[in-house]
């Protein structure tokens, strides 16, 4: 029998390759005689250029070309506004080389081509560039004010979007209700941190015309779109390739970053290619952050906890530019009812312009905010109705029978109401109260007190709509020499184990091992249409045209072999790589059947002379290829979600405190995870596990921190901390599978699930395992030593 | 584009040079290379064995892990001259010839311990270091998670990556505390 596909944990199809030192990431491309950049960036927040002098730079030995804003041309132009969204007020987006004004510490300001990195690096401080220093204001709140330094002169107090959305009556909600809970919640800026930086390579043939690009991005249809159009040339001349990517985390799809324009543009002006290798310090200054917003939630519930309406309304921070429009305030203002009813809501939300990196979606756009203020407020209204944290969240769910469920008024990321498909929500709530627990915990945490030890019970519920449209499409076709199966989609990976799970969806339909499909994606030149790997969408969107596109090949094999085995089609089946008449053993391989289904002049090698055994492939007295049929076992489908569908998950962890050094330690963490039907467990897991390391890294230990002047104080590994396996738990999985109704596969998305709830986890931990202290609970993430300290200090403060 | 005439452009920088010689993965090696190349650019660049990542070039992430003299280091600090006259190895040697992989790969493949495969050569030439030293292995979780600690991943959550680390103790037949 071949492995079984769909729903096993299938090994993975290319990891002796990445195991081996195989990988080909950007910098692994051979490429002969290329150059090298380095920029030059400014090191203000906010100023004026007055004058760059180059001289110095381009006559430094080794030094191939350097640019300024002045000799780029039609490139000097401000990049797309990605998502336009009609409350966008003046909105700014990035430039290849900064002209007049630089608006964050990091901005690329010059671009120095050298022979190699060293030397382009130092040519870039041989640049002088005068700058006129300008004032900013990096508070949030006070950069709204009509006071306040501007980061764009014409943009009116900073605000780049103000947007309010309702759902229900909460007017009339507040009026009913007969308890408020009212707090502010802050979450501060981090950045994804991928393992490997950005990286852009480029080589242009003056003879074919063609540019070709090596890009770490996950979005490289769509940077074949942009290059053709900035460039002018024909988009069949230009091949966007993202080859092994070393993780990307919602960081590497910017269109465009300076250096992706940049890089093939002095490809083509020096007749050589061209390489950026980003390094980590510019990762941190250059590449696209997130998560800063102040939220105040009130919820409106009555004394038996049923919430009744919220309101939300929060500043978020965008940086220095907005290229994303509202994308991750708005994920963010939809999903902060998460899995409760609350039938009335308005949010309101306020996008920011701040002189620091730009923001762009990390993992988890705007999820875990959301999360963190809704559970937050949850842990509060609990503990003003003397509820049980379990109890009130019990009393607020959605339940199996309300779905869909659907918020009207609330636009979702896709422009559609919010619309929740399935769930089991208060079953993977009573799940994870029965593994943790909880009766016996609280013995073991006033024993664990008498002791001088504090254990809390974090504690967090989260939901996450995934699998965003547009469209994704799939490709299948059947080599006739191998008998291989090979799948493209125009999406790309980023270690997720696409190869591996899109495999799987195939092998099922025609019978073969996952190791026998080979998936290639994220190759303009293979496959190129499509859009990008973003907002956990690869498995729900992908995954279903490759499933379509597997079933139409499948049903190819099933006719030409009906007619070559003179079979009925019921009678067969696909196994082991064959073509089977059931319960005989007459049948034909797969590349047999491929080969018999192209007809052939030339009986080339032994399966064009096998096929000849067999009747012929087609049923027709006409041509060998009927009118309207193509050679071969080939086919395409596409897949257009019709709306997000919506995962979920329940985390809780058992966290001591050591309030001497202020320290944590997880002793449990446990999760309950339900995204659909899952494709390969072991690749859940996986994407699951991960997510909650950079959410511990996010709750705990990772936060970009900026001096008053926008200085980054911390750009480097060595002080931005993210976590090693000494800092990472152990995570207890359960899963449910709750297939969703929109899809074939009935599957859900995965990939930011695993982040989202780990700040509330931890806060509500911490909130509980220092009560004894009577610690305020605490309100913003990430936490950490000093947070602990303050709050013990600030609660001896309060004592009598 | 228009057709440009050519620039005129050196081959190389100008950075005072130097002979080294070298066993890298067991095979003798002889350059000229600049003084201030790094080892990790010297693998990668100058002897093509891409193997090798570059994740911080400041010592922190693990990426460039390869082993000096059978010691784990970071080829991101060190200078290609200061490896002169020393045997360096890679995660291109760790497999055998014929691709058969290392009970430390097989381990990592059986418990998908990797995604991206970015951080991965480090951590596989880590471990093999530690495997190597004579000694007691430490297998239990805080033991291991110890023994994973001058390595970063940011996809995994190390949670596989401990549990290849005793699949491949179990294949060696190494056994351990814990």
């Amino acid at each position: 029998m071949a492995t079984r596909g769909f729903g096993a944990p299938v090994q993975r199809t290319n990891d002796s390759r990445l195991l081996t030192g195989g990988g080909h990431y950007v910098d692994d491309i051979p490429l002969a005689g290329a150059l090298h950049v380095a920029f030059v960036r400014s090191p203000f927040a906010r100023a004026r250029i007055k004058r760059i002098d180059v001289s110095a730079a381009r006559a430094h030995s080794g030094v191939a070309a350097v640019y300024t804003a002045d000799d780029l041309g039609a490139l000097d132009v401000e990049m797309p506004l990605l998502i336009p969204h009609p409350c966008l007020i003046g909105p700014r987006t990035q430039r290849p080389l900064a002209r007049g004004d630089v608006h964050h510490v990091g901005q690329t300001v010059a671009m120095v081509v050298a022979v190699d990195r060293y030397v382009a690096e130092d040519a870039a401080r041989l640049i002088e560039v005068d700058y006129e220093p300008l004032p900013v204001e990096l508070d949030l709140e006070k950069a709204i004010k009509s006071d306040a330094p501007l980061v764009h002169g014409d943009v009116k107090n900073n605000i780049a979007a103000h947007f309010v959305q309702t759902s229900g009556d909460p007017d009339g909600a507040f009026a009913r209700a007969t308890h408020f809970t009212k707090i502010r919640v802050r979450v501060e800026r981090s950045t994804a941190a991928p393992m490997e930086c950005r990286a852009v390579a480029a080589r242009y043939d003056t003879v074919s015309g063609e540019l070709t690009v090596w890009d770490g991005t996950q979005a490289p249809i769509s940077v074949r779109g942009g290059l053709a159009s900035l460039f002018g040339l024909d988009e069949d001349k230009v091949r966007v390739i993202a080859p092994d990517v070393g993780g990307g985390f919602g960081q590497k799809v910017l269109l465009f970053y300076p250096d992706e324009i940049l890089v093939p543009f002095a490809a083509m002006r020096l007749g050589r290619p061209v390489k950026f290798i980003e390094d980590r310090s510019e990762n941190f200054i250059g590449s696209t952050q997130e998560r800063t917003q102040i939220h105040e939630i009130e919820l409106a519930a009555t004394k038996d906890g049923d919430v009744l309406a919220l309101r939300d309304s929060f500043l978020h921070d965008t940086g220095a530019y907005i290229p994303y429009g509202i994308a991750i305030a708005q994920v963010a203002s939809t999903s902060i009812a998460g899995p409760y009813r609350v039938p009335n809501i308005w949010v309101e939300f306020k996008a920011v312009y701040t002189p620091t990196v730009p923001v762009t979606p990390y993992r988890g756009c705007g999820r875990p905010h959301a999360c963190f203020a809704i559970e937050r407020a949850m842990d509060q209204l609990a503990d003003e109705l003397g509820l049980d944290r379990f109890e009130v969240r019990r009393r607020n769910l959605i339940a199996p029978a309300q779905f869909p469920y659907t918020r009207q008024g609330l636009l979702f990321a896709d422009g559609l109401a919010v619309t929740y498909d399935s769930g089991e929500y208060a079953k993977a709530l009573e799940l994870i109260a029965k593994e943790i627990d909880v009766a016996a915990f609280r013995q073991e945490q006033a024993t664990a007190l008498k002791a001088g030890r504090y254990l809390g019970l974090g504690l967090a519920f989260y939901v996450e709509g995934t699998g965003l449209g547009p469209y994704e499409g799939g490709h299948v076709k059947v080599h006739p020499i191998t008998g291989k199966v090979y799948v493209n989609t125009g999406l790309s990976g980023q270690g997720q184990g696409h190869e591996t799970v899109f495999a799987q969806i195939v092998a099922d339909q025609l019978g073969v091992d996952p190791n026998d499909v080979i998936v290639v994606e994220g190759d303009t030149g293979v496959f190129d249409w499509g859009v990008a790997t973003f907002a956990s969408r690869a498995a729900v969107v992908s995954g279903n045209a490759i499933h379509k596109a597997a079933l139409k090949a499948r049903a190819i094999v099933l006719e030409a072999a009906s007619n070559m085995l003179e079979a009925a089609i019921d009678d067969l089946e696909l196994v082991d790589g064959k073509v089977r008449v059931k319960g005989t053993d007459r049948g034909a391989t797969l590349a047999e059947v491929a080969t018999a289904t192209n007809p052939l002049r030339y009986a080339f090698n032994k399966a064009a002379q096998s096929a000849t055994q067999f009747a012929p492939a087609a049923r027709h007295d006409g041509p060998q290829l009927g009118e309207g049929r193509a050679p071969g076992i080939e086919a395409t489908d596409y897949y257009a979600p019709p709306h997000a569908t919506w995962a979920y998950g329940v985390h809780a962890a058992i966290v001591e405190v050591d309030p001497g050094l202020c320290s944590i330690k997880f002793h449990r963490y446990l999760c309950v995870h339900d995204c659909g039907n899952m494709i390969n467990p072991a690749i859940v897991e996986g994407q699951v596990m991960g997510g909650v390391a950079q959410g511990v890294g996010g709750a705990f230990y990772e936060r970009v921190e900026y001096d008053v002047d926008g200085n980054p104080r911390n750009a480097n590994f060595m002080d931005f901390l993210v976590p090693y396996a000494t800092e990472v738990p152990r995570v207890e999985m359960h899963h449910m599978e709750t297939p969703s109704p929109l899809n074939p596969l009935g599957v859900k998305g995965v990939g930011e699930a695993g982040c989202i709830a780990v700040g509330q986890v931890l806060a509500s931990a911490l909130d509980d395992a220092l009560k004894p202290f009577g610690v305020a609970p605490f309100r913003e993430v990430p936490l950490s030593p000093n947070a602990i300290f303050e709050a013990i200090e600030a609660a001896k403060g309060r004592r009598p | 584009m228009s057709r440009r005439i050519a620039p005129v452009l050196a081959e190389r920088s100008d950075d005072p040079r130097r002979a080294i010689n070298l066993t890298v993965n067991g095979e003798a090696v002889t350059r000229d290379v600049s003084t201030r190349l790094l080892l990790s650019d010297f693998l990668r660049h100058d002897l093509r064995l891409t193997g090798t990542h570059v994740g911080c070039e400041h010592g922190v992430c693990g990426c460039c892990t390869v082993l000096i003299d059978g010691h784990s280091a970071r080829s991101c600090l060190t200078l290609a001259v200061q490896a002169d006259g020393s045997a360096i190895r890679t995660i291109e040697s760790v497999a055998a010839d014929d691709g058969t992989l290392h009970p430390v790969q097989r381990a990592f493949k059986e418990c998908h311990a990797l995604q991206c495969g970015f951080c991965t050569p480090g951590f596989v030439m880590s471990i093999v270091s530690h495997f190597e030293e004579a000694g007691t292995l430490d297998l239990s979780e805080d033991g291991v998670r110890e023994m994973l600690s001058g390595n970063l991943c940011r996809c995994t959550g190390y949670q596989n990556i401990v549990a290849a680390v005793r699949r491949a103790a179990e294949l060696m037949g190494r056994g351990g505390k814990g």
